[in-house]
C-alpha cells in the first residue's frame, strides 16, 4: 500500500514539467520543489479517486501535501478508519 | 511621565489624521510625494512598533486593532493608509516569522524603540505578478550573502529604513524555494528603474528598483517563504488592505452623507432624492465591515495554530475577503460619486470624491482580482464550506 501510494504520487508528480522527481525523497519538500498550489489540488482529487477515499477539513492543509511522507501517512489513515 | 504606549491607541491615530494626514492629503496626491508629514507623526505617536511584543519594547498589539488604526489612517489619506498597512505587514511577518532568531528579535527591538519603517521586495520583474515565484537568489559563503535583485515595485523604497526581500535560496534552488530576507537601509543600495505615475495611491511611491544588497546570513528569515507567506503575509495583507480600502469606502460615504444632510436642512419638508441611493450605499458599507470582521475573527481563531492558518479553507476565506472588500469598497465609492454629482466631481468642493475614487480603484488591481479568483476555483474544488454560524 505504502508503495502503491508511494508510486502514483510520484508518477502524478512526474507529470508537472517543472519538477525533478528522481531528486524527491519522501520528506523533500514538494512545494520548495516546484509543486503549485493547483498541481496539490490535482494530485488531491486524483489520491481521492484512486483510493476511494476523501480528505476531511482537518487535512486539508499545506502540511498534509507537504512531503510525500505526509501524504503517505494521511492516505493510510484513511484507508484505516475506512476499512474499520 | 505617562509613556505614549500607556496611552490607548485611537486617539493616538486620530492626532496623526488630524494633524498630518488629512491636511496633506491632496497635496500628497497632487504631487505624487511621500507623505512625510504622516510618517513624523506616526513615529511622534509612537505608532510604528505597535505589533512588536512588549518584552522588545513594542505594544504587543492585536491585528484587530492595527487594522482599526489603517482603517482611520485611510480615511484620512489612502496613501498613507495604504504605507502604514504595508509596514504593519512586514512587521507581522517579523514577529510571526523572526521569533526563534536572535538577529530577527534585536530588529523588532529597534523597529519599537527607533520606530523604523520596513518596506517589501516581493514583485519581481519578469514573475508575472506571482510571489510565490523569485528568479533572483541569495548567494552566501556561509557567512555573509549577497542579493541582487530587479523588483518592479518596491513601495516607498527610498525612505524605508529596512526591506524585506525575496528570493530563491541559492543559485540552484527551483523558483518557489524562497526565502526572505531582512536588510537595514545601510546595507543595500536602490538603482531606479520605473518611475510611480498613477491614476491613485500616488503617494504610496512604489517605484521599481534594482535592489543590491549584502548583509550576514542571521538576517535570512529561518523559515521557507512559503510557509511564512501562509502564516502571516497571506491574512495580514488581506485584512490590513481590507482596512484601508473600508477608511476610503467610509470616508467617501461620509462626505456623500454631509451633502445630503445639507440638502435636507435647506429644504426641510421633502426628503432629499438622494436619501435613497445613501441607504443604499450604506448597506454595502455595512456589508464592507462585517466582512473584515469575520476575517479578523477567523485569523484571531487560527492564530497561534499553524495547521489553521495552512488550511485550505483559511486560504480561500481571506482570498475571498480580498475580492469581495475591494468590490465593496469600490462600489460605494462610485455610488458616493453619484450621490454628490457635480459636486463630488469637482476637485475643489468639500464633497469632492475624486481621489477616494482614484485611490480605491487601486483595490481590484494590487494583485489582480482575476487572479486571486482564478486561484481560489482551484482550492474550491476540494475545500468543504464551512456553512455553521454557531461555534
Amino acid at each position: 500500500m505504502n508503495n502503491e501510494i508511494h508510486g502514483k504520487i510520484l508518477a502524478l508528480l512526474a507529470s508537472q514539467d517543472n519538477i525533478d522527481v528522481a531528486s524527491l525523497t519522501a520528506e523533500c519538500d514538494l512545494y520548495d520543489a516546484g509543486l503549485t498550489s493547483f498541481a496539490s489540488v490535482q494530485l488531491m482529487l486524483v489520491i481521492e479517486d484512486t483510493f476511494g477515499i476523501e480528505f476531511p477539513e482537518r487535512m486539508l492543509n499545506r502540511r498534509t501535501f507537504s512531503t510525500i511522507a505526509n501524504i503517505v501517512a494521511c492516505v493510510e489513515d484513511l484507508a484505516l478508519q475506512k476499512a474499520a | 511621565m505617562l509613556k505614549s504606549r500607556d496611552l490607548p491607541l485611537r486617539p493616538r491615530m486620530a492626532n496623526v489624521c488630524h494633524g498630518a494626514a488629512a491636511p496633506n492629503a491632496g497635496n500628497v496626491d497632487a504631487e505624487g510625494r511621500f507623505p512625510v508629514e504622516t510618517l513624523e507623526a506616526l513615529k511622534r505617536e509612537r505608532l510604528m512598533g505597535l505589533l512588536v511584543p512588549q518584552e522588545l519594547g513594542g505594544e504587543g498589539a492585536a491585528l484587530d486593532e492595527v487594522a482599526d488604526l489603517c482603517r482611520m489612517l485611510g480615511q484620512s489619506c489612502s496613501s498613507a493608509g495604504m504605507i502604514y498597512a504595508m509596514h504593519m505587514i512586514k512587521l507581522h511577518n517579523l514577529v510571526a516569522g523572526g521569533a526563534t532568531s536572535e538577529w530577527h528579535r534585536s530588529l523588532m527591538a529597534r523597529v519599537a524603540a527607533e520606530q523604523l519603517l520596513i518596506g517589501s521586495a516581493t514583485t519581481e520583474a519578469g514573475i508575472g505578478g506571482d510571489l510565490r515565484n523569485s528568479i533572483c537568489a541569495v548567494e552566501s559563503n556561509g557567512r555573509v550573502f549577497s542579493l541582487k535583485k530587479d523588483a518592479s515595485v518596491i513601495s516607498y523604497a527610498r525612505h524605508a529604513d529596512a526591506i524585506f526581500a525575496t528570493a530563491r535560496r541559492g543559485p540552484q534552488s527551483t523558483s518557489s524555494d524562497q526565502v526572505m530576507v531582512a536588510l537595514t537601509k545601510d546595507q543595500f543600495e536602490l538603482k531606479p528603474t520605473l518611475a510611480w505615475d498613477t491614476l491613485g495611491m500616488r503617494g504610496t511611491c512604489s517605484e521599481g528598483f534594482i535592489l543590491e544588497g549584502t548583509a550576514p546570513v542571521e538576517q535570512i528569515f529561518p523559515q521557507p517563504f512559503a510557509e511564512l507567506a501562509a502564516q502571516s503575509m497571506l491574512s495580514t495583507s488581506h485584512i490590513l488592505w481590507a482596512a484601508v480600502w473600508f477608511g476610503i469606502a467610509q470616508d467617501a460615504w461620509g462626505r456623500a452623507q454631509a451633502m445630503v444632510r445639507a440638502e435636507a436642512r435647506r429644504r426641510p419638508d421633502v426628503k432629499p432624492p438622494a436619501a435613497t441611493p445613501l441607504a443604499e450605499a450604506n448597506i454595502k458599507l455595512h456589508q464592507l465591515r462585517a466582512t473584515i470582521i469575520e476575517a479578523l475573527d477567523r485569523f484571531e481563531r487560527a492564530e497561534d495554530d499553524p495547521d489553521a492558518l495552512g488550511a485550505i479553507s483559511f486560504a480561500v476565506a481571506m482570498n475571498n475577503l480580498k475580492v469581495t472588500a475591494s468590490r465593496l469598497a469600490s462600489e460605494v465609492v462610485m455610488e458616493a460619486l453619484r450621490i454628490c454629482g457635480i459636486q463630488g466631481y469637482r476637485n475643489d468642493s468639500p464633497y469632492s470624491i475624486g481621489r477616494h475614487l482614484r485611490d480605491v480603484l487601486s483595490a481590484p488591481l494590487m494583485i489582480a482580482n482575476d487572479r486571486v479568483v482564478s486561484n481560489l476555483s482551484s482550492a474550491i474544488l476540494v475545500s468543504k464550506f464551512d456553512a455553521s454560524l454557531a461555534e
